[in-house]
């Protein structure tokens, strides 16, 4: 149990000092976040859809795309000079590089959305007053589960020539659950709904994390056994 | 066609041995029932055309991919039950494995965490100080030649103490100073009782290091066996195989 | 010719069997339908589309289900015929979501007044469109058959297990915004006559899907014994 531990902080801090040194993935995931909340304050009919009932799915859009491009340097940097095999040769299980890989993009993802979420309130006018927690809560269970399956099909897709196409393509039919939810349960925080109504979704975001993050945690090795 | 001596009852097993390796997906078929034995001090060079199955035979050596059946034996015991006994392995391909954005110091300290040696750091300063690197030590990767990189990347292939080396191409992209150094420290790793399989579709170099020369065409030993008679001999029956 | 190409040849060939079979059972469900069956009361002749649009919903679920579990017994077996077994049934499923997601708009417009509406088969139908183009689009990008294999089956086991949350989030979705009940004829209220017409019409697309996979199966069969690897 050690050792996996071991490897896995050791593949996430590996990924994290890359992406310190770079800053190109992070600062485009950023930047990205910004434009779209723009965007979509711009792109609304101000009369027909106020700012409050447009917010939240703005704000989880931001954050299902920004995942995705977070996601596409996953493995990309383990590309480059045949890395992954340098992983891949080491007397270390497959599960624990998965669970190295997956800390590294949540913290990642999570990165970004702590920079959206200000922008989002900023943009939208939003008085989070008594909601914050609930939505920090919420988002981090929506992405603890994409997060996941976004890590196997970025180890799937970088072989592939239009990795870059392929992974958005794959997993966006996966983030339908987690930004529903979101969504739904982000909308009824605003609006000051009763716990009652939410904690339906809270629970299947959560059954999301346990059933997907498991998972891919069972299936990663057979994606890098040959 | 086995080699004799993996059937003989030996006090000590080969470093490492395959035995009927075949790798098939449907019908296709990259290697079809391989047999090999490395004692400490071998150096085994594995030459064919392009598609023969080189790198796959290598791939399977070196625990990175399964066969479809055959064994391979890592001190006797199949790597399929033990497969972390690969940290016996060495692997040193024509892509350094090495991440561009970090120094080598950083490289070889990840590595030997990967590994589970006890001083990561230690064992990265040391590692960079036999690769002759130590004042290169904080320059990110990106920055350095193709020669120094290929230096940190052996450093980084031999920092476990592996026992067993894979080479695939080794010498490809290196001027002349360079291959003539990596042959060197090959040759010393031999010498010291490493066993080495170095796969190279390029025969010219790596003769020299050699003490069994293997043939593979299509996934099976067209030759195999000590190195004996000299490279031209080898070269002609290579032409012969390849016509034929 | 191999005796592997000749087993192939036949599997195709009675696939093709199952085929015209399934078009003739077609052929008769359709004048069942629209001479033997009593019309909607509300909705007029346009409702007769449901006796294709919701068989099609089906077979592109359960060829769906057939891709999950093909894909976890291939993970666990590691046997290829698995793995042909699973590509050729996500291809017939594709043809399938198609069907359905054109007839929907057709049956929606006359009846509802709107080219689309996010009921929960739609939207689940739709749903296993992407996950099916998603699918063939991978095989397609991956050359090495023992990596696109390997792959293609995690993500047929993700997806069949994505079906099941998709429907709960949709499920819920409704309920707290209830929307009319427009789809009244699919529920068990159904007069005999409908019904009996809307069962037969599901199992002649079940076989029809049979029929495809047989074929398709007898095909790629051919196909991988001939060139060694297949180019898909």
């Amino acid at each position: 149990m050690g050792d996996f531990l071991r490897v896995a902080i050791a593949v996430a801090a590996k990924d994290l000092r890359v992406e310190r040194r770079s800053k190109t993935a992070l600062v485009s995931a950023m930047a990205f976040a910004a434009l779209v909340l723009m965007i979509f304050n711009f792109a609304r009919d101000a009369a027909a859809l106020s700012r409050e009932m447009l917010g939240p799915s703005a704000l989880w859009i931001t954050f299902a795309f920004s995942g995705v491009i977070a996601l596409n340097r996953s493995f990309a940097l383990e590309r480059e000079h045949g890395a992954l095999d340098g992983l891949l040769l080491a007397p270390v299980s497959r599960g624990a590089l998965f669970v190295g890989k997956y800390l590294a993009n949540l913290t990642f993802v999570l990165t970004v959305e702590a920079v959206a979420l200000p922008l989002f309130v900023l943009f939208f006018g939003v008085d989070l007053s008594g909601a914050l927690g609930g939505i920090v809560v919420t988002a981090i269970l929506a992405t603890a589960g994409f997060v996941a399956v976004g890590t196997v099909f970025a180890a799937m897709t970088v072989r592939t020539r239009f990795a870059e196409l392929m992974l958005p393509l794959l997993v966006l039919p996966f983030l339908l659950p987690p930004v529903i939810g979101g969504v739904q349960v982000t909308a009824r925080l605003l609006a000051g709904r009763p716990m009652s109504e939410i904690m339906g979704w809270l629970r299947i975001l959560a059954l999301y994390d346990l059933v997907f993050v498991t998972l891919c945690l069972l299936l990663f090795p057979s994606l890098m056994d040959e | 066609m086995s080699s004799p001596r993996l059937s003989t009852p030996l006090a000590e097993p080969p470093l490492l041995a395959a035995a009927a390796l075949t790798r098939r997906f449907g019908s296709a078929r990259a290697l079809a029932g391989v047999d090999l034995a490395v004692w400490p001090g071998e150096c085994h060079l594995v030459a064919g055309p392009n598609g023969a199955g080189k790198s796959t035979l290598l791939r399977l050596l070196a625990g990175l991919a399964r066969p479809s059946s055959g064994t391979v034996l890592l001190d006797g015991r199949p790597l399929a039950e033990q497969p972390f006994a690969r940290r016996a392995v060495g692997l040193l391909s024509h892509q350094s494995h090495l991440y561009d954005d970090l120094t080598p110091a950083e490289n070889l300290e990840f590595a030997a965490r990967l590994y589970g040696l006890p001083d990561p750091a230690g064992a990265a300063r040391a590692g960079l100080a036999s690769a002759g690197l130590s004042d290169r030590a904080d320059d990110a990767v990106r920055r350095l030649s193709r020669g120094m990189v290929q230096r940190v990347a052996i450093a980084r292939a031999l920092l476990h103490g592996p026992r067993v080396l894979l080479l695939d191409e080794p010498f490809t992209g290196l001027d002349p100073q360079s291959a003539t150094r990596v042959a060197a420290l090959l040759e010393t790793q031999r010498a010291q009782g490493r066993g080495l399989v170095l796969v190279s579709h390029e025969v010219h170099e790596s003769w020299k290091l050699a003490t069994h020369a293997h043939l593979l065409v299509r996934g099976a030993w067209a030759v195999t066996g000590p190195k004996n008679g000299t490279l031209d001999e080898f070269l002609h029956r290579y032409r012969e195989v390849l016509d034929g | 010719m191999t005796t592997e190409s000749l087993a192939a040849r036949r599997t195709a060939v009675q696939g093709l069997g199952v085929i015209g079979l399934g078009l003739a059972g077609l052929a008769a469900v359709y004048v069942l339908a629209l001479d033997h069956t009593p019309v909607e009361r509300f909705q007029g002749l346009p409702q007769k589309i449901f006796y294709v649009h919701v068989p099609a919903a089906w077979c592109a679920l359960l060829a769906f289900s057939l891709v999950g579990i093909a894909s976890a017994l291939y993970l666990w077996l590691r046997d290829p015929r698995l793995d042909l077994f699973a590509e050729s049934t996500a291809e017939a499923g594709l043809v399938f979501s198609v069907v359905m997601l054109t007839t929907g708009p057709l049956w929606g417009k006359p009846v509802w007044g709107t080219w689309w509406t996010w009921d929960a088969r739609l939207t689940l139908t739709l749903m296993l469109f992407f996950l099916f183009l998603g699918y063939r689009a991978l095989r397609g990008a991956l050359q090495d058959p023992s990596e696109r294999a390997r792959f293609s089956a995690v993500v047929g086991l993700l997806g069949m297990v994505l079906v099941p949350f998709v429907h709960l989030s949709v499920y819920l979705f409704r309920t707290l915004h209830p929307q009319p009940i427009v789809l009244k004829p699919s529920s068990p209220s159904l007069p005999w006559e409908m019904l009996r017409t809307l069962l037969l019409s599901v199992g002649v697309y079940t076989v029809l899907l049979f029929g495809f996979v047989m074929t398709r199966y007898g095909l790629g069969r051919l196909d991988r014994a001939g060139g060694g690897d297949d180019a898909r």
